[in-house]
């Protein structure tokens, strides 16, 4: 006998795991075992196989590693004894999964059992295969197992259905195979070979629609006589639960009917009378007649409709809905759920219930109320059942209120046409659960808030009183900050009131108090302290008796640890020190958010709107849309200044703010903009980015939605300073690299110097890129400052022909070295004889920079009077060293 | 179709662990860690579904023991239920008013016994005498098997006396 072989036995191993006091102490004797079976195994111990498998199988269920032991099964299972084999299979199921190689070793073994002549060893073999074989041992196996379907003993032939079942599951292509010995199984009386048949003719169907047909057509009466006979049957002991016979193969049988049903107005009729039958006569005070009409229930909503039948499903609902057994009621909620598209009707009719069922204990059922009020909602109801709601909000369990802000947020956005309605109800969640709230939501809010304008004092106000009894929730309180700086006036002058107001009375230092205190909330996080800081320089110049207060406030923060704090201290103290003549238009009101863009934006994946000429911006061809122009230079500004060349930067202040003529005067710089400056103009009106430059790509991509209120994440030059000042920044913006370039150096430079903007882009004479008989395609080249490797390219199209040119697409591709990005082009049709044009923006980046130049291939597809044409070429006229 | 059966006490440790689905050896103990905190925390009387991760687990106490089914969301919730009693009663009169501790020295006969009650995670039996016989039948093809080996070893020690 080897010395170290472990001789406890199986009960002795667990008892004195049992005993242990400590999991150390547990892991001892767990490692003392392991290492004794380890040595059993090595030495090939015949004798212990047995038991040193089972003591594998206790300590794998305790969650320790076992992967020595699998080898072992192997040996068990290929040692001619049922003991053996018994537990081999047994320990095989437990440790090894599909996905085990060790599991291919086992398929032969799995062959000879499936042919043995003891019909028990059968049975282990096709157990073992039913749970846990892959798709190349379904494969390998099929045959074996098709054959006994046939079997002598139906105990074998219930275990190869179901063997079956998991065989076409794992691989679908040999579904036809089993179609013909499955309908065969429908006929069997043993109620085990009925029930797994059925089972496996449901899933048939499943994956295949032929076998559906076959079935439907062959085996749609025999099931409904089967379902009859079953629920007809006298009392059986051996099938018995409480009640009725089987409710097992009930069940089966009502969701193979629903297979078959679906879609099929001759089968749904066939089974109209059982299904009514069952649905009337069941017994629905036990677990298992529930069991039943729930699922004929669900067979009757899913067959082609019958009135009557519906009516009589919908009445069941309604008395689970109102059992007190909390399992009724949850899947009574289940099953209304999937009723509401069939009968929204009846399903209504419930509301009041459903309603009770979200502010249940049980979570469980609280969920499944949620969503099928989500479901029920519509014009007539959602006013009140918001409100519902949003008052069960405040008595809510922390866990469960998140599912539920949610929720109403998204009722309340679906129905957010009537304004004053969407933005009372947005304040409430915001103020009760704005921390659940997605950023999204709130930055839609803002946008809604600047569309309606008739609506900023009402809000202004409704925040205002709302933030003297609550300021725990970050987002609105960002929300509050955003429309005091905005709209803080029209705060104390009590504009635009509305009749279902009450008037109060705010002075200025009550407003900038409410500021000063979201500034110094303890909880602020960076953001709502940004904001906190631009609401209060616009409110400085809202209310000129209150300026030197905030002026104190802001200069509070000018030793900041936070750089992007610090920064804006010291710049915005500096405005209102030295620029008291330009910062009321520097703070301006916020132009009016464009909501479609917003909208668009949200929807759609962001960074599509640079990189490919599908975006939102494609939508709206050049010019048309001077109403939201001035939005959008602003947005676009970080991005348009890529092809601005040299001294130009000038004028996107100009453009932008309207700076005093004389400020801009002073500076040298924007005196010789000449041709530049048209372009730039040009730019600045045009839609989406012009000019997609690569580096406010990732900045998009990172932020997705937020970039419509923030644009500016681009960290270059005067401009973004610029652009933060007038945007409320909200994204998270790294500590800015503005540093020499920053606001007060840039405000500084309109009263001495040029402005840093002078600088070294390079610009290179315009080619003529492609020209043909119909079309000219020229291109003007310009290099950005900094990058050398990237060269902008602004693509013009000219028609030289005498028809109009429509869907007008260009397509370029280049060689692996160089790196192209295509803008969307400015539209997509082109008049006739050179009177228009279209414009495109390409970005080419040369990873082989003064080696190699750059080459492009350009394809054109544009239709003359919806007739195709297609025009090809190869550019390689551009200048060296691009 | 149930994806795995859980047997949990009422002390969080694990009794019978069987999985229809693959799930590799961290997510098996992921899934019993969260299962066991979600359902052991829930008060009685509450219903006996929990939603969890896109599929329900069904779970039913029977004294200190938790059993638990995970089955797909459309799945019949009550059908299930039903089907732990089934299992319950079959372990039942198979051990004689079973309890934890028959489950603990016995647990492979546990197993056995559900492999006769289900395969693949699907249901292939609906009488427990059916189940009883079988499990009755294989125990006693066991136990002539070691009757036979014992006197074999008999016959040999005798032999080489």
């Amino acid at each position: 006998m080897n010395p170290f072989s472990s001789d406890t036995r199986l009960r002795d191993m667990i008892r004195a795991i049992r005993a242990c006091k400590t999991a150390a102490e547990e892991r001892g004797v767990v490692r003392k075992e392991c290492a004794a079976i380890r040595a059993s195994i090595d030495a090939n111990d015949q004798h212990y196989r047995h038991r040193n498998m089972s003591k594998l199988m206790f300590i794998h269920m305790l969650g320790y590693p076992t992967h020595f032991g699998q080898m072992e099964c192997l040996k068990l299972i290929s040692s001619p004894g049922f003991p053996e084999k018994r537990i081999g299979y047994l320990g095989l199921m437990l440790l090894v999964d599909e996905r085990q190689e060790v599991l291919m070793l086992v398929t032969n073994s799995l062959k000879q059992d499936l042919n043995h002549t003891n019909q028990y060893i059968v049975g282990l073999a096709l157990c073992a295969l039913g749970n846990i074989c892959s798709a190349e041992m379904a494969r390998d196996l099929a045959p074996e197992v098709e054959r006994l379907l046939q079997f002598r003993d139906p105990n074998i032939r219930k275990k190869a259905a179901i063997c079956s079942l998991r065989i076409i599951k794992k691989v679908p292509d040999l579904a036809e195979n089993f179609v013909n010995p499955a309908t065969a199984l429908l006929r069997e009386k043993h109620h085990g070979v009925l029930i797994t048949g059925v089972q496996l003719c449901t899933e048939l169907c499943k994956i295949s629609s032929e076998a559906l047909e076959h079935i439907r057509k062959k085996c749609t009466e025999g099931l409904v006589r089967t379902l009859k006979d079953l629920a007809n049957s006298p009392y059986s002991p051996e099938y018995d639960i409480a009640g009725i016979t089987d409710p097992f193969l009930h069940i089966k049988l009502l969701r193979l009917l629903r297979a078959l049903g679906e879609g099929d107005a001759d089968a749904s009729d066939s089974m109209n009378d059982i299904l009514a039958q069952v649905a009337s006569k069941t017994e629905s005070n036990k677990v298992a007649g529930n069991a039943i009409l729930y699922e004929c229930v669900q067979t009757i909503m899913s067959i082609e409709d019958n009135g009557g039948l519906r009516v009589l499903a919908i009445n069941i609902l309604g008395r689970f809905l109102s059992n007190r057994d909390n399992n009724i009621r949850y899947v009574a909620l289940n099953m209304l759920m999937k009723a509401v598209s069939a009968d929204t009707q009846a399903v209504q009719r419930h509301r009041a219930t459903i309603l009770e069922c979200v502010k249940d204990s049980d979570a469980s059922i609280r969920k499944r109320a949620l969503e099928l009020v989500y479901i029920l909602v519509n014009e007539a109801n959602v006013k009140p059942l918001t409100k519902e709601l949003v008052d069960y909000l405040e008595v809510s369990d922390q866990d469960f209120r998140e599912d539920l802000t949610t929720k109403i947020c998204s009722i309340v956005s679906k129905f957010s046409h009537e304004k004053i309605w969407y933005i009372d109800q947005m304040l409430k969640l915001l103020s009760k659960a704005g921390n659940f709230l997605k950023d999204e939501v709130w930055h839609a809010l803002i946008v809604v808030i600047s569309n309606a304008s008739n609506l900023h004092g009402y809000t202004v106000r409704a925040l205002y009183k709302a933030f003297q009894t609550s300021t725990e929730e970050e987002t609105f309180v960002r929300v509050a900050m955003w429309c005091l700086g905005e709209y803080g006036d029209l705060l104390i002058n009590n504009v635009e009131m509305l009749d279902i107001e009450d008037p109060i009375t705010v002075t200025e230092s009550d407003a900038v108090d409410v500021v000063e205190h979201a500034l110094k909330r303890h909880s602020s996080d960076l953001t709502t302290k940004e904001m906190a800081l631009v609401a209060l320089l616009k409110l400085s110049s809202r209310f000129p008796s209150c300026t030197e207060r905030i002026r104190e406030i802001i200069i509070q923060y000018k030793g900041n640890l936070v750089l992007e704090l610090q920064q804006r201290s010291i710049e915005f103290n500096s405005i209102i020190a030295k620029h008291q003549n330009i910062s009321s238009t520097l703070v301006e009101r916020m132009p009016v958010l464009d909501e479609a863009t917003f909208n668009a934006r949200r929807a759609g994946s962001l960074p599509d709107a640079v990189s490919t000429p599908t975006g939102p911006s494609v939508n709206l061809p050049n010019g048309a849309v001077k109403s939201v122009a001035p939005l959008l230079d602003l947005l676009d500004l970080s991005a348009d200044d890529t092809p601005a060349p040299s001294s130009s930067g000038g004028d996107f202040l100009n453009d932008l703010i309207g700076v005093d003529p004389s400020v801009v005067s002073q500076q040298p710089g924007a005196i010789h903009t000449s041709k530049n400056s048209t372009d730039v103009l040009l730019d600045l009106l045009s839609i989406g980015s012009p000019s997609a430059p690569i580096e406010s790509l990732p900045v998009q991509r990172n932020s997705s939605t937020i970039d419509i209120l923030s644009p500016s994440t681009s960290k270059r030059e005067p401009i973004s300073s610029l652009d933060d000042l007038s945007s409320v920044s909200l994204s998270s913006r790294a500590p800015s690299n503005t540093g020499a370039a920053s606001m007060t150096d840039l405000l500084d430079g309109f009263a001495s110097g040029p402005p840093a903007s002078e600088n070294n882009g390079l610009v290179y004479p315009p080619i003529t890129a492609f020209e043909s008989s119909s079309l000219r395609l020229t291109f003007n080249l310009s290099k950005q400052p900094g990058s050398p490797q990237t060269t902008n390219v602004q693509a013009t199209f000219m028609n030289l022909s005498s028809n109009a040119y429509t869907d007008f697409v260009f397509q370029a591709a280049v060689p692996k070295f160089l790196q192209l990005l295509l803008d969307p082009a400015s539209g997509n049709t082109l008049p006739a004889n050179g009177k228009g044009s279209i414009t495109q923006n390409l970005k080419v980046t040369n990873s082989q920079h003064g080696k190699k130049s750059l080459v492009m291939r350009i394809r054109i597809t544009y239709k003359i009077n919806g007739e195709d044409k297609l025009e090809e070429g190869q550019i390689t006229n551009f200048p060296r060293d691009l | 179709m149930i994806h795995f059966v859980l047997l949990i006490s009422r002390q969080g440790k694990v009794r019978l662990t069987k999985w229809y689905s693959p799930y590799t050896q961290k997510e098996r103990s992921k899934v019993i860690r969260e299962l066991s905190g979600v359902i052991l925390s829930r008060a009685p009387k509450l219903c006996n579904f929990v939603e969890w991760r896109g599929h329900k687990v069904v779970y039913k106490r029977y004294a200190s023991l938790y059993f638990c089914m995970c089955i797909d969301d459309t799945d019949n919730e009550l059908e299930v239920l039903e089907m732990i009693h089934h299992f319950v009663e079959i372990l039942d009169r198979y051990f004689g008013s079973v309890c934890e501790l028959d489950l603990i020295f016995n647990f492979h006969k546990a197993y056995y016994i559900l492999d006769e009650l289900l395969i693949a995670g699907e249901l292939q039996e609906s009488s427990k005498k059916t189940v009883a016989r079988l499990i009755a039948a294989q125990d006693s093809l066991v136990e002539t098997a070691k009757e036979e080996a014992s006197s074999l070893s008999n016959i040999i020690a005798q032999a080489t006396k």
